[in-house]
């Protein structure tokens, strides 16, 4: 039974691509067939995050419009075997969405697919609202800061008004991913802490991903962050894949090291 | 359109205790109908239209005719004017910020001329209306999120839940929210002066009885993140813990 699940957050720049990139190649590496979708029409990030912009040729919006099937926009992902990736079009805009585009759309990839990510745009326009309308579950992204965390709550409110689940009465499971999460700056003050986000939002917690640079290394060799093995971001979205699948690990807060007298006296970061 | 708060000041009553009627100044929230061009032919048809948005709020709505937007433009015959608005349901009472040329036209027509108050932004008639028209308590047992506007019609409002930054609560009569209340409640909205504001943890950004309004910053400090109940006790906004 395939399941549509949407990343979105309201706010951009937040780690919607960097997290629908990573938890569909995490799913794929636990053996279930996933496609990733870009929503984000005019502005397109997926396919440079999964290192296929040079492999594009029909997009999301073709298939849309008829112009070519589904299988020739498709592009397999050369790492990951069940790992496919619907970019979309950088020369239209989101207007170019249609409802029933999309439906179609997400209607075929059900046939063949276990997950089907839809890597949402920031906003709550039409490109953020189709990408999360057909959704089975979503996934809220934001960062431990006011003004992501006050457009997560409306995003959420959203989801749980206008999505086609909320309009056949039935709740649509949500779970809070946060993302940049800098221990030092939550310690002194500077960032929200975990209970205090989850006082405003009030939705479960799926991850927490601590920011960490191999987040921008792996996008600019164009590669899944989940796929560095030594990357704390790439290691945090294991287990919440781990956690989409069911397996039971508690969400850890990152915690500071302590840093030595001579990393002190030196200036060093732990 | 938008609300409009006149001037609350309390008068002494120039007579007696044994008199057979009492004159005070009052506290009235009124809708204004703000007129920019009231000769253009679509006038009435798009008034119509936004009225139908929300019948049960605007049906016999006392309104002023807010004229400053006129400017230079010659009168139009007001008395006709108002009948035409009549007919839609609305009911001109007066008009206000006229020019001399306007304001003979609203004295011919029977229109009084109210003085000019402190605006308050009442918020614009969405959907929820429409969907609440029934009267009664509305109840909602889910947090309220940012963006969300909720209307309890002829009733009170209870939330059991958070209300986030910027989600609306609006109610004919009291507000009770048994979570934090981080967004704006409005109540007493058709002008019951005796509304009140409660809420478990008081963080909100505006807070309002029948148009009288008070931002976070006017709230009591030691209030703050409190249980508290707000009300107007006929002279001020009152503020008290729980």
């Amino acid at each position: 039974m395939a399941k549509v699940i949407v990343i979105t957050s309201g706010k951009g720049g937040v780690g919607k691509t960097t997290s629908a990139a990573a938890l569909s190649a995490g799913l794929a590496l636990r053996g279930h067939k996933t496609v990733v979708i870009d929503f984000d029409v005019g502005l397109r990030n997926l396919d440079l995050i999964m290192g296929c912009e040079r492999r594009v040729v029909y997009d999301f919006i073709n298939v849309i419009n008829g112009d070519a099937k589904l299988h020739q926009a498709l592009i397999k992902d050369k790492r990951l075997e069940n790992l496919f990736v619907l970019p979309t079009s950088q020369t239209r805009d989101k207007e170019a969405l249609t409802q029933d585009g999309v439906e179609r759309v997400i209607g075929d990839l059900r046939q063949e697919f276990d997950f089907i990510i839809c890597d949402s745009p920031a906003g709550i326009e039409r490109g953020a609202f189709l990408a999360m309308y057909y959704a089975d579950e979503a996934i809220v992204v934001s960062n431990p800061e006011v003004s992501s965390v006050r457009d997560a709550d409306r995003m959420i409110g959203l989801l749980a008004s206008k999505s086609r689940l909320a309009e056949q009465g039935t709740e649509m499971p949500q779970t809070l991913l946060l993302t940049r999460y800098d221990v030092e700056r939550v310690e002194k003050g500077e960032m929200l802490k975990v209970e205090d986000v989850q006082d405003i939002l009030a939705v479960p917690l799926l991850g927490i991903i601590p920011e960490c640079p191999s987040v921008l290394q792996a996008s600019n060799i164009g590669t899944p962050v989940i796929l560095d093995e030594k990357s704390n971001a790439g290691r945090a979205y294991a287990e919440a894949v781990g956690r989409m699948l069911g397996d039971e690990l508690p969400v850890t807060v990152p915690r500071g090291a302590k840093r030595g007298l001579i990393d002190r006296l030196l200036g060093r970061s732990a | 359109m938008s609300g409009n708060e006149q001037g609350a000041r309390q008068v002494n009553s120039i007579t007696e205790d044994s008199a057979p009627f009492q004159l005070r100044a009052a506290s009235l929230t009124l809708l204004t109908l703000k007129l920019v061009n009231p000769a253009d032919p679509d006038f009435f048809p798009r008034l119509a239209t936004m009225l139908s948005l929300a019948p049960g709020f605007y049906r016999n709505a006392p309104i002023v005719l807010d004229l400053s937007g006129t400017g230079a433009r010659p009168p139009v015959d007001l008395a006709e004017f108002c009948a035409r608005l009549t007919e839609l349901g609305i009911n001109p009472v007066g008009i206000q910020r006229a020019n001399a040329a306007w304001e003979r036209a609203a004295v011919a027509a029977g229109l009084p001329s109210f003085p000019t108050g402190r605006a308050t932004e009442a918020p614009t008639a969405s959907k929820e209306p429409a969907k609440a028209a029934s009267g009664g308590t509305r109840i909602i047992a889910e947090p309220v999120r940012s963006g969300r506007q909720v209307y309890a019609h002829k009733g009170d409002l209870i939330v059991i839940g958070p209300v986030s930054h910027g989600a609306e609560l609006l109610a004919d009569g009291h507000i009770h929210v048994y979570g934090a209340l981080r967004g704006r409640a409005l109540a007493g909205m058709s002008g019951d002066k005796t509304a009140r504001i409660f809420c478990r943890v008081l963080e909100a950004e505006l807070v309002a009885v029948a148009g009288l309004y008070m931002v976070n910053e006017q709230l009591e400090p030691a209030l703050l993140g409190k249980p508290a109940q707000i009300w107007f006790d006929g002279a001020a906004m009152v503020q008290q813990g729980l």
